[in-house]
């Protein structure tokens, strides 16, 4: 039941003597200038992956089309399945393929069959992402100005009376604003969105662990560093913004590696910048900057609490390092072969 | 908790096909059984040193001090099968197995040795018992899985067992934590307080209520895992009884 028509259908140039709605005969001559292709329209099925039950039927499906468009139509016909839900593959326990994919490149007859499986709930990168920064940032400052019912009455609303501890506000809201600039303005992300369960168990990290630090550093007994003092803030406080610069660094050179609205990916590189000179080491210096960065913090605090959070994300950051390493070992030939996923040589 | 490690039981539905195998060599097998012949034989004897203990002094009271020392051996022993998760010579998953093991650790060292006041109540012997129960019968069936050999009667039983065990063990561990608690709160057991130059706390008697309020959304999920598994279990046996 293919229908070859001889032009593109989005072209509707009808030849002389031709009845319009009724298709050409297939001429395999080229015309004129233009070499001319067949075109043939694709049919698509969509069945669910898990119970092969028949959800969608598609005839005239352009060759050209992407999973993306193939996406919208199945919403139309499955309006609770929005695209950013849907996972569409070739084989029922295969990858899922990407929007970007066009119709015709895929090993697929002319009739084609995927499988469809529901990835449930989606929320968007940039609502997650704003609600776990937002949450530290003013948990933090509630501990900070010693909101009531934290403390003992007699403490609420007193300031500390050592100056590391308003040193740390300070540092400790700075990041937490940076990334959500970054969010913001910065960042292009490769997914529109996550499955939704996501935000609860990242709000918890995030919530949770700023809560557990800002209370002890904000706390009316707690000690500031005794082991050098002054000094150890004092250098804390350089590598610090060191590795906020750099981190900050990393993410512009980043942003710029993939133009708006794009989801390229390339091989980073050493820009002009001097902090992203750790490329030539490190696969994924953004993490190492930001490992720097709450290194910097747990000197400057002298808090177990901190000094766990900052375990806790180094182990979370090299596991994505790694990753992040692998798949751009697997996609370019030509990757540097002197960069470690997260610490130079080590890791 | 006193219930047979649930990722385990995975090798539960291989006694006709000897699928978990992929992991292990022949040296690990080896090493397996030899593993697990040893911990049924030191199980037993803590369930022999129980019977004897209560027929020599005639009661049950504080029969906790007559297999003390085997009891702590063999649990902490149980660390072992963290490791084999660990190293893939038993298709378990290691969080799933390292939360079962620890938790039993941390009632044998954390709470019953640590508190001396709770050793002579009888919850803890109400814990023990399942726990021994549970676990001869566990160790003989990974024994006799890994040789092809398993007795419908080993199956049956650590698939039909826990129903009452699982409950008195956890009735048990609950009861010796609660008990704990008062001598805690009194000696600051384990805890640290404000301010130290690390600028951190930590409050164990909190820390136990806490725990026992993990048993609510645990234990029904655990339990309720194990009753499924018995159904697919002991349905499939049923069909085939080859054995």
């Amino acid at each position: 039941m293919d229908t070859v028509v001889l032009e593109g259908a989005t072209h509707k140039k009808a030849g002389p003597g031709s009845v319009p709605g009724v298709p050409a005969p297939p001429v395999k001559r080229p015309k004129a200038k233009k070499a001319k292709k067949a075109v043939v329209f694709f049919e698509v099925e969509i069945l669910d992956a898990k119970t092969k039950d028949k959800l969608c039927f598609l005839d005239k499906v352009e060759p050209n089309a992407t999973i993306g468009e193939i996406k919208s139509m199945f919403h139309k016909s499955h309006p609770q399945w929005y695209a950013a839900r849907q996972s569409i593959r070739l084989d029922p326990k295969g990858k899922s393929l990407k929007d970007e994919d066009v119709l015709q490149h895929l090993p697929v007859g002319t009739t084609a069959t995927f499988y469809f499986r529901d990835l449930g709930a989606q929320i968007s990168w940039v609502t997650v992402f704003l609600t776990e920064y937002g949450g530290p940032l003013l948990l933090y400052l509630m501990f900070y100005f010693r909101v009531p019912f934290i403390y003992a009455p007699k403490y609420d609303f007193t300031t500390s009376k050592h100056w590391v501890v308003h040193l740390a506000c300070m540092c400790h809201s700075f990041h937490y604003l940076k990334r959500l600039l970054e969010t913001l303005f910065v960042h292009r992300f490769s997914h529109g969105t996550m499955p939704l369960r996501n935000i609860f168990k990242n709000c918890t990290y995030y919530w949770g662990f700023a809560a557990w630090m800002a209370y002890y550093i904000n706390h009316p007994l707690y000690t500031p560093p005794t082991i050098y003092g002054e000094q150890q803030v004092r250098i804390a406080l350089i590598i610090f913004l060191f590795c906020q610069v750099g981190n900050f660094s990393i993410h512009i050179a980043l942003r710029n590696l993939r133009p708006p609205g794009s989801k390229t990916r390339k091989i980073p590189y050493p820009t002009k910048n001097p902090f992203t000179w750790i490329f030539l080491l490190v696969s994924c210096p953004n993490y190492t900057y930001e490992l720097g960065s709450w290194f910097g913090f747990t000197l400057m605090t002298q808090c177990l609490p901190v000094a766990f959070f900052t375990a806790v994300g180094f182990i979370q950051m090299t596991v994505w390092a790694k990753g992040k390493h692998r798949s751009y070992l697997k996609e370019f030939r030509d990757y540097p072969p002197l960069r470690s996923p997260i610490l130079p040589f080590v890791l | 908790m006193s219930a047979p490690a649930i990722g385990t039981t995975k090798t539960a539905h291989s006694d006709v096909a000897p699928k978990k195998k992929r992991g292990p060599g022949a040296l690990a097998t080896a090493y397996l059984v030899i593993y697990n012949v040893v911990m049924t034989a030191g199980w037993l004897v803590i369930a022999v040193g129980l019977v004897r203990a209560y027929l020599v002094r005639g009661s049950y009271h504080g029969l906790y001090f007559s297999i003390e020392k085997p009891l702590k051996f063999f649990q902490t022993g149980a660390l072992l099968e963290i490791l084999h998760c660990a190293v893939g010579i038993v298709p378990s998953s290691v969080v799933l197995t390292g939360f079962q093991v620890l938790s039993r650790v941390f009632l044998t060292w954390a709470v019953t040795h640590s508190v001396r006041e709770v050793q002579s109540e009888d919850s803890v012997l109400l814990f023990v018992s399942a726990w021994t129960i549970t676990e001869i019968i566990r160790y003989s069936f990974y024994t006799f899985s890994l040789l092809n050999h398993l007795p419908y009667l080993i199956k049956w039983a650590r698939y039909t067992f826990f129903l009452v065990l699982y409950p008195m063990g956890v009735t048990g561990e609950l009861l010796t934590i609660y008990a704990a608690l008062p001598y805690v709160q009194k000696t600051g057991l384990y805890s640290v307080t404000l301010p130290n130059k690390y600028n951190f706390s930590f409050d164990y008697y909190t820390f136990l209520i806490l725990t026992m309020v993990s048993y609510i959304p645990l234990f029904p999920q655990l339990y309720f895992h194990m009753m499924r598994q018995r159904k697919k279990v002991l349905a499939h046996v049923e069909e085939y009884k080859t054995e």
